[in-house]
């Protein structure tokens, strides 16, 4: 799967959690999870589970405290699957 | 570890601790019990000439035995910490309230797991009078620090 059809997935999962607007209407590979979406901590447990369930992958702790990024969550989720 | 152990390692104490027993505790799920007393300070306020138990009071009853005391029990299964420095804290609510709960009754909580990963617990919630009655039901969700 390329990079941005990951994003364009990803997109679709941080939607229910995102706290600006603007910014999510502007989503790039440099957004920032907490910083530019304003998305709550506690709320990016479960998008890593709802990337888990859209994925079918599973992520460890270590590839959690990774993916504060787009384009870093990107390349976690692309590595998962090059190891299905 | 041992249910006694766990209300004992809760950072809660009077006028706001809000769990009497945990009388089944599993990686699954876990029930508890809770008795209003009439005495408590917020039936003066809540509602004037008209105590009835506040829904907030209900959901932390709640969330003391389905997240806080739960939540205690998962991570000492899964590793040797020192509970007295884990933190807590209430991440989100979605409870309904079906029954008011009176000054001296007993409630019965009953929480299932949805998960428990990367600090975050979250838990399907019930709460039952002692007629079995469905009082509150809903979803919690809180991260817990070890």
């Amino acid at each position: 799967m390329t990079s941005e059809a990951i994003q364009e997935r990803l997109k679709t999962i941080v939607k229910p959690y995102i706290n600006n607007q603007e910014n999510f209407e502007k989503l790039s590979k440099e957004s920032d999870f907490i910083n530019d979406l304003e998305i709550n901590s506690a709320n990016l447990v479960d998008i890593v589970l709802d990337v888990e369930d859209e994925f079918d992958i599973r992520i460890e702790n270590d590839d959690m405290e990774k993916m504060t990024k787009v384009e870093a969550t990107v390349e976690v989720i692309q590595k998962k699957l090059s190891q299905k | 570890m041992k249910s006694s152990k766990i209300i004992s390692k809760l950072p809660y104490q009077e006028p706001f601790l809000y769990v009497k027993s945990i009388d089944e505790v599993s990686e699954d799920s876990i029930k508890g019990s809770y008795t209003f007393k009439a005495s408590s300070w917020f039936y003066k306020g809540h509602f004037k000439n008209n105590p009835i138990t506040p829904g907030v009071i209900l959901t932390e009853c709640a969330a003391q035995i389905g997240l806080a005391s739960f939540g205690f029990y998962l991570l000492s299964q899964q590793r040797d910490i020192d509970l007295e420095q884990v933190k807590l804290a209430m991440t989100s609510t979605n409870v309904e309230f079906l029954k008011p709960v009176l000054p001296g009754d007993k409630v019965v909580v009953e929480a299932e797991k949805i998960y428990f990963r990367f600090n975050k617990l979250k838990v399907s919630v019930k709460m039952f009078d002692v007629s079995g009655n469905l009082v509150l039901r809903g979803e919690l969700a809180g991260v817990i620090l070890p």
